[in-house]
């Protein structure tokens, strides 16, 4: 049985103007120790549809669905039970570190405080630990620099003490929210690189969030593309680069200008990204496809399974895009 | 090159910041934060330069030291052969005409409280009064056609416009004197993917129909490869590398150009896992006090004693415009 699996997932926010629908009918599976990459633009709930499974969503979301992690379900747990599985069995890092990190408590006593809580020992055995895991994650002079403020640090080391903190508990699943979106690519390489290297040490899963395919070739095995709150595309990471079955995935991998090769003109996808507020009821793309028939405004096909276990959602044959 | 006009050329211009240390008494002096430090470069007419570098390098403080937004300490700002450093607030408006710029985050750079069709011709009203009526509309309805945006959305706000169309505002705002010049200060960092290669495309058709220049400032080195004629690679308010895109891309020959280049991930499963970058060790110095020598010699994967001691300076070796500030490309040559 898989570690993760999300069944049908909905969040929906009740807001003054209406309801929006951002995250539907989400189904994923991730097993130990692989690394799951969720692509999509801005507003394709990528983050809502995770943070659901946190209970991280605020007061006016309503989730429906089934997630179940490792036989358990979490959905609609109390928050007492909540809290032991947070940070202990699922580690989050957040896209932001300045602002997920407290500025008015040492790193020390951040890194400190989630020991003590979650595993119930001492503050010396915790302090103990905590610099291991900051010499883990290379952080320079750990010993000296522990007892700083997080504004003391520059950026991607300030990444590093979150992903720190988030292993502490060697949790068996962590989240990566646009790990590295806020960081140069020099760091960006230094920070990827170091989740792959803790990853196997730990056998730790990750889901991974990012809008850069570039990050999610370089280190996701699976690889699930969003659009509008809606899965378009499920594969291998390897088969969905080599060959993408939906028209988003092609316009988006055609959009990205690339180091490595010489293009003249970008393709480009046509239009913006959908509003959320009133989504077409077909499929969310069909105003910018490019193959959009008259029916993709009205209804969209269940998800079609293919090939080595890939998914896809379109309306059209995959020999038509 | 010289059929080309040359448009503009900056000579060793230097930013430098006044900044209080920290825990400082009252009377303490100020400590100098060199931002630009001895910064040149031409620009011809119809050319592209990009201008990369990571975070706190000098970019986008270049960029406003050439329009005039921030003092300049030393060197010289020559557009079309005058100096503009020299120039007092009203000369100096009456070239931004010719001289435009793009900010990175599009809805921050439009005021909130005027219409779209207002931001765009507010240029034209500040510097053309005479133009009124139908003759603006006509003006505005223009250009708006030309950036991509429908003219019967002028009367809109920018909030209800998404970010690559807040972006198409700006643009359509810098673009309305007709400028020579537009610097674009990371237009496309803030934009999702579909939308940034839309904005990136919709540059370089301007460009081609206009006869712009363009000097673009990214981090990301994709994106500039695909925009420029030229690049210059910054790192802590220096040059480190200024050659032809081509040249620079085949063949970088500053260290930092080739980590940076390295740390860049391609989308190719199997190309990157199989051939994982040199990684840069560490983080950027703080500016305040950069290295001695080579500033980039606490990270350079080459520094010797040698470049500690040493500036190195920006020279053009090979005579074919590939300009590169190391010591360790001098001693190769010797070598060689």
């Amino acid at each position: 049985m898989a570690m993760l699996e999300v069944n049908n997932l909905e969040v929906a926010f009740d807001t003054p103007d209406g309801t929006l629908q951002a995250v539907r009918g989400l189904s994923y599976q991730l097993e130990a120790g692989q690394t799951l990459g969720i692509v999509g633009e801005s507003g394709a709930g990528k983050s809502q549809g995770v943070f659901a499974l946190m209970g991280l969503l605020p007061d006016n979301a309503r989730v429906s669905g089934e997630v179940i992690f490792e036989g358990e379900p979490l959905l609609n747990l109390p928050e007492k039970r909540m809290n032991q599985i947070r940070a202990a069995r699922i580690g989050m890092i957040f896209q932001d570190p300045m602002t997920s990190l407290n500025p008015f408590m040492k790193v020390s006593d951040q890194l400190i405080e989630v020991l003590v809580q979650h595993k119930g020992i001492s503050r010396k055995q915790a302090l103990q630990e905590s610099l291991q895991m900051l010499d883990a994650v290379r952080i320079p002079e750990a010993r000296n620099r522990i007892h700083c403020y997080p504004h003391e640090f520059s950026g991607g080391m300030r990444q590093r003490v979150m992903i720190a903190m988030s292993l502490l508990c060697r949790p068996r699943l962590l989240i990566a929210d646009e790990p590295t979106t806020a960081l140069d690519v020099t760091v960006q390489a230094q920070v990827m690189d170091l989740l792959r290297e803790l990853q196997q040490e730990f056998n730790t899963a990750i889901i991974l969030i990012t809008h850069d395919l570039g990050v999610v070739a370089g280190s996701c095995d699976q690889t699930l593309v969003m659009y509008g709150g809606q899965m378009m595309e499920f594969a291998a990471t390897r088969d969905l680069f080599r060959e993408p079955a939906h028209p988003y995935t092609k316009g988006l991998m055609g959009a990205i200008p690339r180091i490595d090769e010489q293009m003249e003109e970008l393709v480009t996808i046509p239009g913006n990204p959908p509003n959320l507020m009133n989504l077409p009821p077909g499929c969310p793309f069909c105003d910018r496809c490019p193959v959009a028939e008259p029916r993709c405004y009205h209804e969209l096909d269940p998800p079609e399974q293919f090939g080595a276990e890939r998914i896809r959602v379109c309306n059209l044959p995959r020999e038509a895009i | 090159m010289n059929e080309q006009q040359r448009l503009l050329a900056v000579e060793n211009l230097q930013v430098t910041f006044d900044i209080m240390p920290r825990n400082a008494w009252p009377w303490t002096r100020p400590q100098p934060l060199k931002a630009v430090n001895n910064v040149s470069f031409t620009l011809n007419e119809g050319e592209t330069l990009g201008i990369v570098g990571e975070s706190g390098c000098g970019k986008s403080t270049l960029a406003r030291a050439i329009m005039g937004m921030v003092p300049s300490q030393a060197g010289k700002v020559m557009w079309l052969g005058e100096d503009l450093r020299g120039l007092n607030l009203k000369q100096l408006r009456k070239r931004r005409q010719r001289l435009q710029m793009v900010f990175q985050d599009p809805l921050a750079s439009l005021s909130p409280r005027m219409t779209v069709g207002d931001i765009i011709a507010e240029p034209l009203r500040t510097h053309y009064p005479d133009i009124k009526g139908a003759e603006l509309r006509e003006k505005v309805d223009a250009i708006m056609d030309r950036v991509g945006l429908h003219p019967h959305q002028k009367n809109r706000y920018p909030h209800e416009f998404s970010g690559g169309q807040c972006q198409r505002v700006g643009i359509a705002r810098a673009l309305i004197l007709e400028p020579k010049l537009i610097i674009c200060d990371e237009p496309v960092s803030a934009l999702d993917v579909s939308v940034q290669a839309q904005v990136i495309n919709l540059l370089k058709s301007l460009q081609r129909d206009m006869g712009l220049s363009l000097i673009f400032i990214a981090h990301d080195l994709s994106v500039v490869k695909h925009i420029s004629d030229r690049v210059m690679v910054l790192y802590l308010g220096n040059v480190a590398e200024n050659a032809t895109r081509a040249e620079l891309f085949a063949n970088p020959r500053h260290p930092y150009t080739q980590a940076l280049m390295a740390a860049v991930p391609i989308p190719d499963p199997e190309r990157d896992r199989a051939n994982p970058p040199a990684e840069l060790e560490g983080d950027l110095p703080s500016p305040m006090n950069s290295p001695s020598g080579c500033v980039f010699r606490t990270r350079c994967p080459l520094a010797t004693d040698y470049c500690s001691k040493e500036i190195p300076v920006l020279e053009d070796k090979t005579g074919a415009g590939h300009w590169v500030a190391c010591h360790y490309v001098e001693r190769e040559e010797k070598l060689n």
